[in-house]
């Protein structure tokens, strides 16, 4: 038994094996198509699985990924001795009153803006270029939640900004573009917002924005500013607000609603008096799209690797029945039956483990082909399609696994046959 | 070197059985060249296949070289064949897809001698059957005379006991066939115990000895005054 099984690791064997498997061309090749399939299918899905999330991840980076906006509508059942129908500011002595409660919180970020969806988008002049131009007021907090990017050189606004309600602007890519020259520096340059100067500290990279009202050509100023320029006071429309990395979002969506509707007096059943925007929730949703991909790709992966086995060993059987005139000379000749089956699963395995690696190379030759083919669309949620070591290892031990139970069926069948039957077989 | 007593074989199928052996005794000295003759369902090919140890007895004993072949399982039998027996079929048994050489060397690769040593005697084999310069070559490469004398070689590799020849010149033209059997007599003349089983007379007439099976009986064993081929 022992030496039997030492035989595996004698190059002798191995000569014999792929000697048996090279010089029998066609069958080797139809064995391998199988599992050569199924793990080119399992890297292909695995990777765009990967692919997909990290596009997915890339697209959303802008934006804390357990954050929310919130604003007043309008309410829609008489409460309290209210009517219906009632509209009334948050002030920011409301951003203290949440904080205390909702000890979720991690960041508030009060904003002001004029155009996107209410008010009217001012003038915004300089020198010979004009255009109107939303615009926002906001705190430093804002960069905390919603990922700014500035470009070289700029800054976002500042607590000094807000303190001294300086007149400073962070203007987006595309206001830059219909207000100054190109190759011009705009940074430290002046522009005239409402027949006031504003000095541009910084210029914003666009990134998809928060709910989708933000654009490349917006104006940020300091939101005290903002509120002394509109004579807004302590009264403001929306607010960002963004959770700790372990508060579920959708907690604290209604957590934050729910505080509000106790301190606007709002009926708890009245859920038209504020507006939502939950992007953990809808980050969320993706995540469980990407990972039920995942999920999916492993399970056709496993599933096409199985067949591909299943098929390897079918063809093995096949081969078998072909070759059990060659077994009867071979044990006629002095093969114990152990070393047959040992041939016959190696075999198998081998073929297995050689149709796996040029599955695992082609696929992620794929893999790198649509990786190129998809770096430049920015619309095509793609990034960097990989395969973790771990899942093609994963993938690698279930093969050789698979190879060795269904290579024991042929090699079982194959010394099952009595050699005097074998060698009379034709 | 064989000693068998009171060797019985049926073959069962479903409800009725055949009595193929019906209590054969037999012995070979070291050396013979016996003509195992008979016709088909004389029992012959049982004989034989129970001497290679391809097949088992159901009653009585059978010595080999003063071993008592009885119970092996399959993998001592693997062994014994091996050591002590060579076999040269009918339809030859080259294994296609190997070369003459190979061939010849496959008995040796199952007694674990090294890759070299085999080749080298293999090749020593193939020379004495006259074969060396078609060492290269498949067996679909060669006549059929050529192919029976490289099953011959290698049936001498693993330099066994006792020759086993199922009808080896029955797949072959006449002139082949006197070529083979050359071989054989070459081959038992220099020491080596051989048994052919044939249904062909002037074949059987090329041995030392014939004995003839019918309905699973020994009904004639007699030395004969072999017919020494000369010139071929």
């Amino acid at each position: 038994m022992m030496n039997s099984l030492k035989k595996i690791f004698e190059k002798d064997t191995w000569d014999e094996i792929f000697e048996s498997i090279s010089k029998n061309r066609t069958r080797t090749i139809i064995t391998t198509i199988g599992v050569f399939w199924g793990i080119f299918i399992y890297i292909a899905l695995a990777g765009s699985a990967t692919g997909l999330e990290n596009g997915f991840d890339k697209a959303f980076s802008g934006l804390s990924k357990n954050s929310m906006g919130v604003w007043v509508q309008s309410t829609s059942i008489p409460y309290k001795g209210f009517e219906e129908g009632r509209r009334f500011p948050f002030r920011l002595s409301d951003v203290d009153y949440l904080r205390d409660r909702v000890p979720e919180i991690e960041y508030i970020s009060p904003g002001l803006q004029a155009g996107a969806f209410s008010g009217s988008p001012p003038l915004v002049v300089r020198g010979t270029k004009s255009d109107n131009f939303n615009l926002f007021g906001n705190f430093p907090t804002q960069a905390k939640i919603s990922v700014i990017k500035i470009y070289d050189g700029g800054r976002f606004i500042n607590d000094e900004d807000i303190k001294y309600e300086r007149k400073v602007a962070v203007i987006g890519e595309g206001t830059q573009e219909r207000l100054f020259n190109q190759g011009e520096d705009p940074i430290g340059k002046y522009i005239i917002i409402n027949d006031v100067n504003f000095k541009v500290v910084g210029v914003e990279k666009f990134a998809e924005g928060f709910g989708g009202f933000g654009s490349d050509s917006d104006i940020t100023i300091p939101y005290t500013t903002f509120a002394k320029m509109y004579n807004r006071g302590d009264r403001f429309g929306w607010m960002f607000i963004s959770g700790y990395d372990y508060v579920n979002p959708k907690y604290l969506e209604e957590t934050v609603v729910d505080n509000l509707k106790v301190l606007k007096t709002v009926a708890p059943e009245d859920d038209r008096a504020f507006g939502t925007f939950n992007i953990g929730s809808l980050f969320e949703s993706i995540v469980k799209f990407s990972s039920g991909m995942i999920f999916l790709s492993l399970v056709v992966g496993i599933a096409t690797i199985f067949a591909g086995v299943i098929g390897i060993g079918n063809i093995m059987l096949i081969a078998v029945k072909e070759r059990t005139n060659e077994l009867g000379i071979r044990r006629a000749l002095g093969a114990k039956p152990l070393e047959v089956k040992i041939q016959i699963v190696l075999e198998a395995v081998f073929l297995t483990i050689i149709a796996g690696i040029i599955g695992i190379i082609v696929g992620a030759l794929l893999l790198f082909i649509i990786n190129i083919g998809t770096a430049n669309l920015e619309e095509f949620p793609f990034t960097n399609p990989t395969v973790p070591l771990a899942v093609v290892f994963g993938a690698f031990i279930t093969m050789i696994t698979l190879g060795t139970l269904i290579g024991l069926i042929p090699a079982e069948r194959a010394v099952s046959i009595k050699p005097i039957e074998a060698l009379r077989e034709e | 070197m064989i000693e068998i007593n009171k060797l019985h074989k049926s073959y069962y199928m479903g409800s009725s059985s055949l009595h193929v052996l019906k209590g054969i005794d037999f012995n070979v000295e070291d050396g013979e060249l016996v003509a195992i003759m008979g016709s088909s369902g004389s029992g012959k090919s049982t004989l034989l296949n129970i001497l290679g140890m391809l097949d088992n007895a159901d009653d009585g004993t059978y010595d080999l070289d003063k071993i008592r072949i009885e119970n092996l399982d399959e993998k001592t039998a693997a062994e014994y064949r091996n050591k002590f027996l060579g076999f040269v079929f009918q339809s030859f048994n080259l294994i296609t897809y190997k070369n003459a050489l190979e061939n010849v060397a496959l008995p040796l690769y199952y007694q674990g001698i090294p890759r070299k040593e085999r080749q080298k005697t293999a090749l020593s084999f193939l020379e004495k059957v006259g074969l060396k310069d078609w060492a290269t070559h498949l067996p679909s490469e060669l006549s059929g005379g050529q192919k029976q004398r490289v099953a011959i070689a290698r049936a001498l590799a693993s330099n066994p006991k006792v020759l086993l020849a199922d009808e080896p010149t029955g797949a072959l033209d006449s002139n082949t066939s006197i070529e083979v059997m050359a071989l054989i007599q070459k081959i038992n003349n220099e020491g080596k115990t051989i048994l052919v089983v044939t249904h062909e007379h002037d074949i059987a007439k090329m041995c030392k000895r014939i004995v003839h099976l019918r309905d699973g009986v020994i009904v004639e064993d007699k030395k004969i005054k072999q017919n020494i081929i000369k010139n071929v």
